[in-house]
């Protein structure tokens, strides 16, 4: 396999811990909690997961929440409303810093 | 990567047997015909299934019933409405055994030729369990067939009309969600919950309980996954989260799976992998009473499915 991404490098990721397995160790742990069910359900959280996912465009976390989202429920039209809503912030975030980009061209106009 | 063990292998490996306790629930396929032909079902029923139980059987069932002094009767197809001779069998079951259930699609029992069998039911208090999948209809349908998803809804509309999932009415509705595809089950009760809020504010709708299992890689759902290239993964993941302790509440361990012919299987799921109970044929006119406990249960590769996370019930 001669690309960036491999699909079978998923599985994988443990392997990261091998030269800083203290540090590797706490943030497993730490991703382990963020995920439990909590004030959000773990449904919910994976939902939020797929649109965070779609947002950095990482292909392993696409694949891997596309599967928790099914696995807890959640349906095709869920999933693509909460991808529109990552598109909404990225559309939006690049949309309002035409802000600046309008006030500098008033500043370098006449 | 590695095969996935045979499930001997890995009940070997945990140092488990896998036997009967007591055997109190009966379990009767009253025939693999069915009004749908669902894309994961393990019997492979469908609209041209001739497969049908007669009424000679029906009455070996209740005979067996009586002998064998079983607590539950649960009765499943196909679309057990389309058997002509339910009737004969709910009525003897409600006058023997303390609690009946009925499995249904919610499709046949709404049409017009089938809802009359709704009074029927409420009057005996047959429990009645709906497959139900998704609150989208997309979904449901993927699984089920066009159109079933709003048949479904008109159908729980009239069980709650006759009194089912209503409080105080002694009429039990229970609804089944199984994942339409290659994917686990969900949580139950995070599951129950939000179908519950779902169902009473989009269509005024109520149950009673929610149950959640697996899709089991046999018959036409296998088809599917071997096709689709995802029968290893599927397997390979059931078998990871193969849980010790769920074994204990296998419904195998306790009930009884007569197929549409009298003839006799650990479960509906032995019966769709061919898997005869005891290691041999046997008719249901051959049984004194409840298999012994004690007895081993058939497996395959099937069991990773009850033996995953919580179990199957």
């Amino acid at each position: 396999m001669s690309t960036y991404y491999d699909p079978q490098d998923l599985p994988r990721f443990a392997e990261i811990g091998q030269q800083a397995p203290e540090l590797a160790q706490k943030f497993f742990d730490y991703y382990g909690a963020v995920f439990a069910e909590g004030e959000l359900s773990a449904r919910e959280k994976s939902l939020i997961a797929l649109a965070v996912a779609h947002a950095l465009q990482c292909p392993y976390c696409i694949d891997a929440y596309t599967q928790a989202c099914l696995d807890k429920g959640s349906n095709l039209a869920e999933m693509t409303e909460a991808l529109h809503v990552a598109c909404a912030i990225r559309g939006g975030a690049a949309l309002v810093h035409g802000v600046q980009m309008r006030k500098q061209a008033q500043k370098l106009s006449l | 990567m590695s095969a996935v063990p045979a499930f001997s292998q890995t009940l070997r490996r945990h140092q488990l047997d896998l036997a009967r306790g007591q055997t109190s629930v009966l379990q009767v396929n009253v025939g693999l015909l069915c009004n749908q032909a669902c894309r994961h079902c393990h019997l492979e029923a469908g609209p041209a299934r001739p497969e049908v139980m007669d009424a000679a059987t029906m009455e070996q069932v209740l005979a067996y019933a009586r002998r064998g002094r079983f607590q539950m009767l649960d009765i499943t197809g196909g679309a057990p409405e389309l058997n002509p001779n339910l009737e004969l069998l709910l009525e003897g079951a409600c006058a023997l055994l303390p609690r009946v259930i009925l499995r249904a699609n919610l499709t046949a029992l709404a049409s017009d030729q089938h809802r009359g069998l709704i009074p029927v039911l409420a009057k005996n208090k047959v429990v009645i369990t709906g497959s139900f999948p998704s609150l989208n209809a997309q979904q449901a349908e993927a699984q089920r067939g066009p159109g079933v998803f709003e048949r479904s809804l008109e159908c729980l509309g009239l069980l709650n009309q006759a009194g089912y999932g209503q409080p105080g009415s002694g009429l039990e509705l229970d609804l089944v969600v199984n994942p339409a595809g290659a994917f686990q089950a969900p949580e139950q009760a995070a599951t129950a919950k939000r179908f519950r809020q779902a169902l009473a504010s989009r269509w005024g709708l109520s149950f009673n309980q929610l149950h959640v299992f697996a899709n089991v890689p046999l018959g036409r759902f296998k088809t599917w996954l071997l096709a689709s290239e995802g029968y290893e993964p599927y397997v390979r993941r059931l078998a990871e989260g193969f849980n010790p302790c769920a074994l204990a509440g296998v419904m195998c361990r306790g009930l009884v799976s007569v197929a549409w012919d009298g003839y006799l299987h650990d479960c509906d799921f032995n019966q769709a992998a061919g898997l005869p109970l005891g290691g041999r044929r046997t008719h249901i006119s051959e049984m004194e009473g409840p298999p012994p406990q004690g007895q081993p249960i058939a497996v395959g590769e099937h069991c990773y499915t009850c033996a995953a996370g919580a179990g199957f019930t």
